[in-house]
């Protein structure tokens, strides 16, 4: 019969044929554009461009552990100990310093490496030992909580330690009065933390490997891909920007308290859904994230700007938020199910 | 019979051998009641007493695992259930016994129907446990702040509300027997009707299930209208023993305990088989725990630690890789061959 | 076509907890060669393959690839030694482009970055290779199915494959991916690679396949050149006699003389797209109906539709005369159709259940969650089906997955037995169980359809069929070709001649 080239015939409609992954990235920019323009027609003063960037001032620690959050979620796990890690890593940043007289060049480095090296170890207890990654994380976020509250159960300053100085220097962009605005140096911390997150996500093979994985861990093993150095390495990801998000917050604060960051995980957790990555993993984007993260930063703005409501809507608007990501993405049809394990 | 008490055997080993520790340290006092103002108390008894929350949510949360599920947002719902009954009392007449009545019934149909919401998303529209109820957990605590105006509302000692959480009945004190009267008619619901059996048929091979005839759509749903419902009655008696709805902190990290508690009771996450009855002995331990930590000397900060090293140790005992692991250096040698992972010669369906 | 061979198999033994699912099979495979193993389910095809590609370790025998002797312990061992293979379900990840999953783990990079360019070039070169033409940047779930499955086929090839493994990959293709398929293998057989190709489809096999390996029952049958061995003698090998005869069961000639009692169910163009094409099929009460065929027929198809399984797209289905509507596997149990699915373990049993709770668990479902049957009546009726079948051990407690094929089997009769139903379908119920249940379940089956119970019977032995059944539907490519009711049409020989009879014709 035919000796000529098969082509492509497409068993979707054409609007799928490969865009379908973009849909809730799109529909999530979109809300964010919406909710702007919404601000700027209702409150004066919303036009101020500080306005965007204090989004990168209260949530850049949020905005660090998302994106190690996003790989986690990515690969098709979830990593419930972010929030009780960043916690830790602060307050061992004051202990070192403020009890032990370390320099703060030493505990920085150490805490970043201590977060890093216990995802990697839960990372390991998961793939290995097949424990959900629900149960494993689960045990990291009593575990550093406890060893939060052993350093101390009360906020100890590090206002003494003039390194800490350093991250709330803002670097200004033009004159702040006249449509400038200014940024600490933490926000330039998250931001970087994106790009790189970015290139590793979609340049190398690490990154594809996550998706592999995601999409289906059983054909990536079948495909010859690395599939535990890629499930410890997530979770290693997700403990150095968690640890890393305790630098940040360090800087943000200069005291630790053992009580920050409770609830973070789910914070964390929602602004990469609503960023359009799927809860059941192969399919997101790092800047979704960051989007993400913003529409949650703008919930809480307009709320601010509206005054006569109160900050519990902010919390029934990401639910509704969620909600709605979730059902778009099961109307996509991608689902958890779809691919048995 | 003889598996069942199997399962318990662990579970129960490490409860006595916490009651033995507290024992130790504390004296014969520690598990002996002692009858104050017309009421048991004594350490034990209070743990128990204060464990009743948890051991209610723990018994829903049971029956979900059953169905292969998981639900998240039981903590939100304490809030919401206890921020329900205090508004309700506290914008009416306190001490009317019918206020407190319509009060807890109001709460616990709330309750019930978010449960029976999260279960419809599970069924129906086909999304993960974990996920479908992430929502809630994340909301709830909102709509319990919406419906509290932000406040922490308090109730006036006097309303007979309080009764719930601090009073006794024939020396019993109040919760413990909501507990008892709960984990016996859940033990009667699931065990002398059918349910127990279908809701394990649909957790243990949901395809079988639907090819015998099986509702499992409802089933599914009822169990987690029972979880709501369960976890809004937990809130009740939480915001009765304190007197007031917090809707923040309110039954936090209680959806954690919970699934703690189910697991070291020998239910398995996966799904099949589940027992009410380790759950209990779980929640038991959990809340044990929490003393043994402070009777041994320890700041109570341990609590965490210790709760991490047994959710540690569970999860990893569980696992059939991990045991595998272990053995490993035991029977090299002979047994150098891998055993086949599962015996299902050609079992898959061709022909599809 | 050199002689020397590529891969010998010798005296390869494989057992799965007391299931023995190879015993001593030899398979050769020569360079340039496409060999087909045929046979059906439960004839150890899966497990050879498996054996060859590390999934599993065989319990006796050995593997020489190129003279050598090999033990893989991984498919990627086996692929590193040039064994790729290509499964029915594909095993690539769809949420990513067609030229990622083209190079996944070894894209070209520049520095430490994946070189997207270059990757596209190279990923459109290889397609262009085998003859398709592809946007290799879109994601390969944008295509389908049998695309994808090219795109497997070509990642394997570009491994510089020796062997090539082909595990039905053509149950979803249409006929002119087939064309490209099997361009694309005799290309890659002009080169020198060597194919084990699976199929159900038997013109498929002989158009492409040099020589045929055929397995039964875990055992070896033979191998022959593809010249040497016409249709109805390899559906012969693959259907064959049973090796042991159960002399105590006989066929019961002209008990029903069709078409003088009106039909309990009755499908008329009965029919799902891509499972079964429109049937027509009536049942009468106390008749035994038998369902012949290869696997992939569309035998089981067909039983799912009467059953309520799957929901059909065409036609209807009517009991005692009058349309059944909103027919599932819960409406099917209420209205007397009681289903036993071929897969025991995956869609029959609940194994952690206890073997009572298994037999009571449809009658319960009928009865919905409170009305508990009572628990003296319950365990009577346990009792009574345990003893009436001979499920071993008689332990009613114990949990089901703890009991062999043939008393699992048995429990699921049991299940649908406690029902009393009109009409009672049996998909292969004596596969994979021993000759003592297998006699059991025969006898069964005569003895319900004498007390008036209709039976819809499928096995993969013809042998058990034609004994059992007053009537047998015949399907072949997922359509039913013929049904036989007269006694002269009641033999093995007629089926399979119905059946080659009906390839002829295409």
């Amino acid at each position: 019969m035919s000796t000529t080239t098969l082509t492509e015939r497409s068993d979707r409609s054409t609007l799928f044929d490969g865009l379908g992954r973009y849909i809730p990235i799109a529909a999530t920019i979109g809300l964010l554009i919406a909710m702007y323009a919404g601000g700027l027609a209702n409150y004066s003063n919303f036009d101020n461009p500080q306005l965007i960037a204090d989004l990168f001032i209260g949530n850049a620690a949020l905005l660090i552990i998302a994106v190690g959050m996003t790989f986690v979620i990515l690969s098709g796990g979830i990593d419930l100990s972010v929030g009780s890690m960043m916690a830790f890593s602060t307050m061992a940043l004051a202990w070192m310093t403020v009890e032990l007289g370390l320099p703060a060049e030493i505990a920085v480095p150490v805490v970043l490496v201590f977060g890093t090296g216990s995802g990697m170890f839960t990372g390991a207890v998961i793939h290995y030992f097949k424990v959900q990654p629900f149960i494993a994380t689960l045990a990291g976020l009593f575990l550093y909580r406890g060893l939060t509250l052993q350093i101390s159960d009360r906020d100890v300053s590090i206002r003494e330690i003039e390194f800490f100085s350093w991250g709330m220097d803002r670097v200004e962009f033009g004159n702040v009065r006249e449509g400038g605005f200014s940024l600490p140096h933490i926000s330039f911390i998250a931001f970087a933390v994106v790009i790189i997150a970015f290139i590793v996500l979609h340049y190398t093979r690490f990154g594809r490997s996550v998706y592999a994985v995601g999409g289906s861990e059983q054909s990536a093993l079948l495909m010859g891909l690395p599939t535990a150095r890629t499930k410890v390495g997530v979770y290693a990801v997700s403990g150095f920007c968690a640890a890393l998000g305790g630098v940040v917050a360090a800087y943000a604060t200069r005291s630790a308290n053992p009580l920050a960051g409770v609830g973070l995980e789910l914070d964390a957790i929602a602004a990469v859904v609503i960023g359009g990555t799927l809860l059941t993993g192969g399919s997101g984007f790092v800047l979704g994230t960051v989007a993400g993260v913003m529409v949650m930063g703008m919930i809480s703005t307009i709320i601010a700007f509206q005054g006569n409501l109160n900050s519990w809507w902010a919390r029934i608007a990401v639910g509704v938020l969620l909600l709605a990501f979730i059902l778009l993405q099961r109307f996509l049809g991608r689902s958890g199910e779809k691919r048995k394990t | 019979m003889n598996s069942y008490l199997k399962r318990l055997f662990w579970p129960l080993a490490v409860l006595v051998a916490l009651l033995i520790v507290n024992i130790a340290v504390t004296g014969f006092d520690f598990i002996v009641p002692s009858v104050h103002d017309g009421r048991l108390g004594g350490a034990f008894v209070n743990i128990l007493r204060g464990a009743v929350p948890l051991l209610l949510i723990s018994l829903g949360m049971t029956i979900v695992i059953a169905t292969k599920g998981i639900d998240l947002s039981v903590g939100a719902v304490y809030a919401i259930g206890a921020a329900i009954a205090c508004q309700w009392i506290l914008d009416r007449d306190q001490s009317a016994l019918d206020t407190v009545f319509t009060a807890v019934v109001l709460a616990l149909v709330v309750a019930a129907v978010i449960g029976a919401w999260n279960g419809t998303m599970v069924a129906y529209f086909g999304v993960q446990p974990i996920v479908a109820t992430l929502i809630l957990m994340i909301a709830g605590r909102g709509i319990a702040q919406l419906i509290t105006g932000g406040q922490i509302p308090s109730v006036s000692d006097d309303t007979p509300f309080v009764e719930l959480g601090r009073g006794a009945i024939a020396t019993v004190p109040v919760p413990i027997v909501i507990g008892l009267v709960v984990f016996f008619g859940l033990v009667l619901l699931t065990r002398t009707t059918a349910l127990g059996m279908l809701l394990e048929s649909v957790g243990g091979n949901p395809e079988a299930s639907r090819l015998a005839g099986i509702r499992s759509k409802g089933i599914t749903i009822l169990a987690y209208l029972i979880c709501g419902a369960c976890a809004g009655l937990a809130g009740i008696i939480g915001s009765a023993n304190l007197g007031s709805a917090d809707a923040n902190n309110g039954g936090l990290w209680i959806e954690l305990d919970a699934i703690l508690a189910v697991v070291i009771g020998g239910t398995a996450l996966l799904g099949g088989r589940f027992f009410l009855l380790g759950t209990a002995i779980g929640v038991a331990i959990i809340g044990t725990l929490e003393d043994t930590i402070i009777n041994v000397g320890l700041s109570s900060q341990w609590q965490f630690t210790a709760k991490a090293i047994v959710v540690f140790i569970v999860a990893i005992l569980q696992s059939p890789e991990f045991r595998a692991w272990l053995l490993k250096p035991f029977r090299s040698g002979s047994a150098a061959e891998p055993t086949a992972p599962e015996p299902k010669p050609e079992e898959k369906a061709v022909a599809k | 076509m050199s002689d020397e061979p590529i891969v010998q198999m010798a005296g390869i033994t494989k057992d799965f907890t007391g299931v023995r699912a190879l015993e001593s099979v030899d398979f050769t495979l020569r360079p340039g060669e496409i060999h087909a193993i045929m046979g059906e389910n439960g004839a150890g095809k899966s497990t050879l393959i498996k054996v060859l590609t590390g999934v599993h370790a065989p319990d006796a025998g050995r593997i020489l690839l190129d003279g050598e002797p090999v033990r893989f312990h991984s498919p990627g061992q086996a692929q590193a030694a040039g064994i790729s293979t290509v499964y029915q379900e594909v095993n690539l990840t769809d949420n990513l482009s067609v030229a990622e999953n083209l190079f996944a783990g070894r894209e070209p990079r520049l520095g430490p970055f994946i070189n997207f360019r270059a990757m596209r070039r190279k990923a459109s070169a290889l397609l262009d290779q085998i003859g398709i033409d592809l946007n290799v940047a879109a994601p390969l779930s944008s295509y389908s199915i049998a695309m994808q499955q090219l795109v497997a086929i070509a990642r394997a090839v570009d491994f510089e494959a020796k062997v090539l493994i082909l595990d039905e990959p053509t149950s979803s293709l249409d006929r002119d991916e087939v064309e490209v398929l099997m361009r694309v293998m005799r290309k890659l057989a002009g080169d020198g690679v060597a194919m084990v190709f699976i199929s159900h489809f038997l013109d498929q096999v002989y158009e492409v396949c040099d020589r045929m390996t055929v397995l039964r029952n875990g055992k070896l049958v033979g191998d022959w050149d593809t010249d040497a061995l016409p249709e109805n003698e390899l559906i012969g090998h693959m259907l064959g006699r049973e090796v042991e005869t159960l002399e105590a069961i006989e066929h019961r000639p002209d008990r029903w003389p069709p078409g003088d009692a009106a039909p309990l169910v009755s499908a008329e163009g009965l029919g799902r797209r891509g499972s079964i094409a429109p049937f027509d099929l009536d049942v009468r009460e106390g008749e035994v109906v038998g369902l012949a065929g290869l696997l992939g027929s569309g035998r089981t198809e067909t039983a799912r539709l009467i059953a309520g399984a799957d929901r059909h797209d065409s036609g209807s289905l009517s009991l005692d005369g009058s349309k059944l509507r909103g027919h599932n596997p819960r409406t099917a149990a209420a209205r007397g159709i009681g289903f036993c699915p071929e897969n025991r373990k995956t869609e029959g049993l609940v194994p952690d259940l206890s073997v009572a709770e298994n037999i009571v668990l449809a009658m319960q479902a009928a009865r919905g969650w409170a009305r508990t049957i009572p628990p003296a009546r319950r365990d009577k009726l346990v009792a009574e089906f345990i003893a009436k079948l001979d499920i071993r051990p008689a332990d009613p407690h114990l949990p089901v997955k703890n009991l062999s094929g043939g008393n699992q089997q048995k429990v699921l009769l049991a299940r649908w037995m406690l029902l009393q139903p009109r009409l009672l379908i049996l998909d292969e119920p004596t596969r994979g169980i021993d000759v003592g249940a297998k006699a059991d379940i025969q006898r069964l089956v005569n003895e319900l359809s004498d007390d008036g119970m209709a039976v819809m019977f499928i096995s993969a032995e013809l042998d058990e069929v034609t004994r059992l059944s007053d009537r047998i539907a015949v399907l072949r490519d997922r359509e039913m070709i013929d049904i036989l009711g007269a006694e002269s049409e009641m033999t093995t020989e007629r089926i399979v001649d119905t059946i080659v009879a009906k390839g002829g014709e295409q």
